[in-house]
Formats: structure tokens, C-alpha cells, sequence
């Protein structure tokens, strides 16, 4: 068939791109939000900011119609099951955005109660840095996710399966080992 | 004679069966943040509830022990995330009053009009959601427009428009200028007709009405009994307003009213909430307008204050009271005694007990929040009203989980 | 008479030191007479206001004696008057009584200063840990726990990409 027999309204394309461009703009959030990131994220959504410009204005609270995981806010010991059970729980394919410096890195909040970073324990596309980021900053996040899934997305999600470590550092460093030692130790010389 | 379920609620017998069990949050839109409830329904009727917390608790009070009091207030900006500044503003109250640290007037006044703008910022996003979360997504949108217009505000004044980290023990990081005072005005000129806007979309809306009055009764006994404080106490007729009773900052010098209600009731907290945002910004009118010169920290002579930029760079004696207290291993010494203050927060009464043990940092920051208390009480008033009264009651209570754990 | 004379003159016997700091009144009482101090003041001199229980850990403060010091500030809705009263327990069986049953706010109030100190109040209708995991099995507002936990915060599974 030659090219100039197509009419102009047709364009081709490979399926992978055609269903990365589709998924690309239009993003179903999910919002996790715990703490003070969720006011920033209510902030993106409503009147100023309008996160509907960029097609992920669809919050859906029920994590089974969802393809986004924003985790806005500290998640802390109490709270984890519930994150790793609602990102379970969430189709493929699924991106997950760490909002804010608490869910990214445990923030300021190094304390005996708050998970050092999310991903720690569930695998995270992208992290959006700030405390909390501002609504711009997350808009920046998600035109870059966009971005992400659009270059090496693919129609059956292939690029998933190869990632088999958790995206984020290995869940126990070795100052965690030596605090907790440390700790143990205090513990015994006390009792 | 009518068959009462929740005189079975007690047993754990077969006849009860046809009760059932639903989780409720703690990952659910209308919890807005982090709770936890487990219904037990007959039909639509919710027999009984019992609350699970603690899935936002992190460890405030613990790193209180390890930051001094400058410090702190960055961590105390993340308890109620709706009105950062407000926490602060009782924060560093109780510090000063630890301290005894008398506050100049230009600062006092500086405050008073932040902390009435968290309050306005406070009743905005709790309105705004309560709304809502019934349906009415308009009176949201309105409010939150409002709310960035405060953003600007603060942020012209601290530089970040959400935790802005602002006050200092004895005074503020920064100075304000005229342009912030223009800014403040004219926020004020276009509020009351925002505010009017939604008082005709909501006040007596039909639809609204229906869903919110008569629910969620909370007598004027119970309140004092149970510990309620704020707003929801004021709406079931406890005349108990802090900035009157035990007045701190400018408020004994400015002319306002305490707003009460007989009902008790969700439409009562609703329509308390609205006409504190007007008694709030006539306290605003009040204090910019007469906004005192002079400087806005105290003199630092006394030792636990950052003295100002030009005394730094200019003088030996500023640079090393401002080495003293930067630094960690340095700073100030504090009396070895104990003090509780309180200041009324937009939720209700927001009280700080200070262990001081002579060093900066305080050996116990407790704080007393008021959104545990009141959520304590959810249990009873919730009590026999349908499933979908549930959301309507958390929106009335406005309980931050982020207060609420810690 | 003043509320602290009026407290000393009923219970002569007790031993309660009253100070004040800033506008901060402060009544000291041992814990046996505690339960009757707070129910008299309850019912007979109208301070129907618990504001708040909490509590402090002095493993570590300057010249302290006893472990654990229990605050409660009760206020007087009707004459706006607040008081501090303050005992104090020791290990290695921290027992209080209950405040419950004088002022319902009590509840859960207590039941923090459970979960972070290990304080027990005898006659608390359903003393639980509140803020913690009920797995938790230390007292973090304690003294001699660390501020970064002892690992508990990373005691999870981990999902990877392959996983879910």
C-alpha cells in the first residue's frame, strides 16, 4: 500500500506508543494522602492549580480504579500494611509518585514511628522533593511521569516484570544495623 | 412496642446476627486523613462505633525532646497542617511564658492578625470540605480560592506559603512591610463577598439542611464533661472562648464576640464556624489598622532571642549572642520548672506543658490537642444516626489526624 | 479562701505543696490521696473541666526522685479558675487511680499516657494501647528509649515491581 493512498485523518504509530500516549494523559489518581502533603494535593486540584490541564484531575478513592499512587504525607508503622495492601490492590499498570519530603526520605520526622522512605517497601516511579512541594512542583512531577511512561511504556507492560529489586535503597543500611545494636546494647546495660 | 437494637448491641448472642461489621477508613475520602472506624450496623443504623487511631502517630513529643525551642517550631507547623502558623503562635506562647519573655506590641499585633487568618484559613477548609464531602463541590471551590489568597499572604511574610516556620522565641523570623499590609487588606475587601457567596449557597439550602441539622447533638454538659473545647463547645452553648477568658497576644485590647449557638447540633458547628470567620476579620480590620511601630522582636538583652541581621554583621556583641544561640552545643539558659499554657487554636483549646531542665531544649513537650479530645467523642453522638450521617459529623468535628495522633 | 487553702484544710493530713509559676497554680499530691483530692474538686468546688492528663518521665532530670510525674489541669467553667495538680509514681508498678469516672474526657487521655509511658490507671473501663501498634511492646515516651526506635519502624515485608 502506498503512503499517499492514506487519507489524513489516519496516522501510524506502534501499538506500545499508542497505549503509553493514552495512559500518559489520562492518569487516575489515587490519593494517599496522610498528613500535610494531601492539603498541598487538594490545593493542586481545586481552583488556582487545576490539575485537570494535564488529565490526572480523576481522583478515585477506590484503588481498583486507579493507575496512580500519590503517597502525600509521612506513612508511618502503623500505616504501612494498609499502603502496601492498597497498592496490591491496584491494576497493572501502576505508577507510584512519593510526594513530599516525609514519604520520600521520612522527612524530618526521624523518629521510632516513621517509615525512612516508602520505598523502601513498595517500588516508586518518582519522587517529587519538598515539605510540602508546592502544587507547581507536583504538576512538574506528574508532566515528568507523563513523560516517563510515555518513553518505555508498553501495551502489555513488559518493562515492569524485568524490575525485580525494590526501586528505592535496600531496606536495611548499615547505620540502621548499627543504631539498632546500639540500642539492644543500651537496653541490656540498663536492665 | 418498637424493637430497640441497641439494647442487643450488649450481648454477643445468635439473635444479633443479622448485625454487621463495617470498616470504615483508614485510607477513605471522607476520613479526609487517617481514621479509623469499626461500624456496627443494623441495616443502614449505626449501633456503635469504636475508633482506631494512631495511624498518623509520629513521634512529635519524643523529637520535642531533642530540638530546642527554635527548632521545634518546625516540627509543631506539621500538627495542624490546615493552620500551620496558628501552632506556632501557641508554641512559642508557651515558651515565652516559660521564659518570661514579655513580647513588644508591633509583634503582639503581628501575631494576633496571623493567628486570626489561620483561624479564617482553618474554618475555610473545614467548611469547604464539610461541604463537600454532602455534595456541594462549589462552596469548595470558593473557599479554597480563599485560602490561597491567605497562602500569599503568609507567604509574603515568611517565605513559604504552607509551614512557614515564622515565629521565633521572643519575636518573628522577619519583619513585615507595607506591601504585606496592602495584601492583608485587600484580602479582607474581597472576603466578605466571597463569604456572602456561600452563605447563600449553603446556609439555607435545602438539600444541606437536610443532611446536617438535628445530627450530631452534643449537649452543653456533655461538652464540658467530655473536654470539649472551641468552636463545637460554642455551638452547644458553652460560652468558653480563651482569648477572652485568659486573654494572651493583643486580644484584651480589641473588640469582638464570642459566637455561640443553643443547637449542638452539625448546622450549629457550620454556622458557628461561619460567623467566627466575620468576628475574625473585624479583628483583623482592628489590629491592621492600628499595627504599632517599633521593633517587632524583643531586646536582646535578653538572652534567648536572635538578635537582628545589622547588629550580626556590625556589632561583636550581636554576632556572638547569635553564635550562642545557633548553635547546638550553646544557647540560652531556661528555669528548671514547668509550665502549661494554652491559647485557643481554631479547633478548640491548643495547650503546650513544658518540662524546662536548664538547657534549650525542653526536657518534655506535651502538647494537648484538641482533635483527640473530640474525637473521643464521636463514638456517643454518632450513635443511632444513619451511615451517611457518619461523614457529616467527621466533617463538623474537623479532626486532623495529623493533631489528633502526633 | 482561696482554692489551695480550701484543699489544704481538707486534707490537712496529705501533705500538699502549692506553688505557683507565671499565672500557672500547682498543687503537689501524693498518689493515695489523689483519687479524693480530684473528686472533691470535681464536687464540691466546681471544677467540672478536665483540660488534660499527661505525664513525664524524670529518669533523667537534675535532682528528681521519683520516675514518673502524672499531671492533670482541671479548670472551673463557671470562675475560668485553672489548677495543676501533679503526683508522682515509681516503677516498677506504676498504678494510678482512674479519672474516669469524675470526668469522661478522661478516656482517652489516660489511655495515651498508658501507651507512652506504661502508666496504669486502675478502674480505666478499657485501658489500650491507643497511638501504637497493639504489637508495640515498649513505652516510647520513656527516657531510655531511643528516638529512633529499636527497628521497629522497619520490621515490614517489602514488595518489589515483580511482586504486584
Amino acid at each position: 500500500m502506498a503512503m499517499k493512498d492514506v487519507p489524513d485523518n489516519i496516522f501510524m504509530t506502534q501499538l506500545d506508543a499508542a497505549a503509553s500516549w493514552a495512559r500518559a494523559n489520562s492518569l487516575w489518581p489515587m490519593p494517599f494522602a496522610t498528613a500535610c502533603c494531601g492539603i498541598e494535593l487538594m490545593a493542586t486540584a481545586s481552583s488556582r492549580f487545576d490539575l485537570a490541564r494535564f488529565g490526572a484531575e480523576v481522583m478515585r478513592f477506590s484503588p481498583r480504579q486507579c493507575d496512580l499512587m500519590i503517597v502525600a504525607g509521612r506513612v508511618v508503622m502503623k500505616m504501612l500494611p494498609v499502603l502496601q495492601r492498597i497498592w496490591l490492590q491496584m491494576p497493572e499498570p501502576k505508577w507510584c509518585i512519593s510526594m513530599g519530603a516525609c514519604a520520600c526520605t521520612g522527612g524530618v520526622f526521624d523518629t521510632y514511628a516513621v517509615v525512612q522512605g516508602v520505598d523502601r517497601f513498595i517500588p516508586v516511579d518518582l519522587y517529587v522533593p519538598g515539605c510540602p512541594p508546592r502544587p507547581e512542583q507536583l504538576m512538574a512531577g506528574i508532566i515528568a511521569l507523563q513523560d516517563k511512561i510515555k518513553h518505555g511504556g508498553t501495551l502489555n507492560g513488559t518493562e515492569f516484570g524485568k524490575r525485580t529489586q525494590p526501586m528505592g535503597p535496600t531496606p536495611y543500611d548499615l547505620d540502621e544495623l548499627i543504631r539498632i545494636r546500639e540500642a539492644n546494647e543500651q537496653l541490656v546495660s540498663l536492665n | 412496642m418498637p424493637f430497640d437494637v441497641s439494647d442487643l448491641a450488649e450481648l454477643d448472642a445468635p439473635e444479633q446476627e443479622y448485625l454487621w461489621t463495617l470498616n470504615f477508613g483508614p485510607q477513605h475520602p471522607a476520613t479526609h486523613t487517617t481514621l479509623r472506624l469499626i461500624l456496627t450496623l443494623d441495616g443502614e443504623k449505626v449501633v456503635n462505633a469504636v475508633p482506631h487511631i494512631g495511624y498518623l502517630h509520629s513521634g512529635f513529643e519524643k523529637l520535642g525532646e531533642h530540638l530546642d525551642f527554635n527548632q521545634y517550631v518546625t516540627i509543631v507547623d506539621r500538627m495542624n497542617y490546615i493552620s500551620p502558623l496558628h501552632n506556632e503562635i501557641s508554641w512559642h506562647h508557651a515558651v515565652e511564658k516559660l521564659l518570661g519573655i514579655e513580647l513588644t506590641p508591633r509583634c503582639k499585633y503581628l501575631r494576633t492578625i496571623l493567628a486570626e487568618l489561620m483561624r479564617i484559613q482553618d474554618h475555610l477548609l473545614n467548611t469547604g470540605t464539610c461541604a463537600l464531602d454532602l455534595g456541594g463541590f462549589t462552596a469548595f471551590l470558593y473557599f479554597f480560592q480563599q485560602r490561597e489568597l491567605i497562602y500569599d499572604i503568609v507567604e509574603t511574610a515568611s517565605g513559604q506559603r504552607f509551614h512557614t516556620s515564622y515565629t521565633r522565641v521572643g519575636g518573628v523570623a522577619f519583619d513585615v512591610n507595607n506591601a504585606w499590609v496592602d495584601k492583608v487588606r485587600s484580602f479582607i475587601k474581597g472576603f466578605a463577598a466571597v463569604h456572602a457567596e456561600v452563605h447563600r449557597l449553603l446556609t439555607r439550602n435545602r438539600i444541606f439542611i437536610e443532611r446536617v441539622q438535628g445530627i450530631g447533638y452534643l449537649s452543653a454538659e456533655d461538652c464540658i464533661n467530655m473536654g470539649v473545647t472551641g468552636p463545637l463547645a460554642r455551638a452547644s452553648g458553652v460560652l468558653r472562648d480563651l482569648r477572652k477568658d485568659e486573654p494572651y497576644l493583643a486580644y484584651a485590647d480589641l473588640d469582638f464576640k464570642v459566637i455561640a449557638s443553643k443547637g449542638g447540633d452539625c448546622y450549629a458547628r457550620y454556622l458557628v464556624r461561619m460567623q467566627e470567620m466575620v468576628e475574625s476579620v473585624k479583628i483583623i480590620e482592628q489590629c491592621i489598622e492600628n499595627i504599632p511601630e517599633g521593633p517587632v522582636n524583643v531586646d536582646a538583652g535578653s538572652k534567648a532571642v536572635i538578635p537582628a541581621k545589622p547588629s550580626v554583621y556590625r556589632s561583636i556583641e550581636g554576632l556572638i549572642q547569635h553564635f550562642e544561640v545557633m548553635m547546638p552545643n550553646r544557647g540560652f539558659p531556661t528555669p528548671k520548672e514547668e509550665i502549661y499554657a494554652a491559647t485557643e487554636s481554631p479547633n478548640g483549646e491548643l495547650g503546650y506543658y513544658i518540662v524546662g531542665d536548664g538547657s534549650p531544649r525542653s526536657y518534655r513537650a506535651r502538647t494537648r490537642p484538641p482533635s483527640y479530645v473530640h474525637f473521643a467523642v464521636f463514638p456517643q453522638i454518632i450513635k443511632n444516626h444513619q451511615l451517611s450521617d457518619v461523614v457529616a459529623v467527621l466533617g463538623s468535628l474537623n479532626i486532623i489526624a495529623a493533631e489528633l495522633d502526633r | 479562701m482561696s482554692t489551695e487553702e480550701t484543699l489544704q484544710s481538707k486534707f490537712p493530713a496529705a501533705g500538699l505543696k502549692c506553688s505557683q509559676f507565671r499565672d500557672n497554680r500547682r498543687v503537689v499530691v501524693p498518689a493515695e490521696s489523689l483519687q479524693p483530692l480530684l473528686a472533691f474538686m470535681k464536687g464540691d468546688l466546681g471544677f467540672d473541666f478536665l483540660a488534660e492528663i499527661t505525664a513525664v518521665d524524670y529518669l533523667e532530670y537534675e535532682g528528681a526522685t521519683d520516675r514518673f510525674g502524672v499531671v492533670y489541669v482541671v479548670v472551673n467553667t463557671k470562675t475560668g479558675e485553672r489548677l495543676v495538680i501533679k503526683t508522682f509514681v515509681n516503677d516498677p508498678d506504676p498504678v494510678l487511680p482512674s479519672a474516669y469516672s469524675l470526668w469522661k474526657s478522661a478516656d482517652w487521655l489516660e489511655r495515651e499516657v498508658y501507651d507512652m509511658f506504661g502508666i496504669k490507671f486502675s478502674g480505666h473501663p478499657d485501658l489500650r494501647r491507643i497511638l501504637t501498634p497493639d504489637e508495640f511492646s515498649a513505652y516510647p515516651l520513656r527516657k531510655d528509649y531511643p528516638l529512633k526506635g529499636r527497628g521497629e519502624r522497619h520490621n515490614f515485608p517489602v514488595i518489589t515491581r515483580a511482586d504486584s
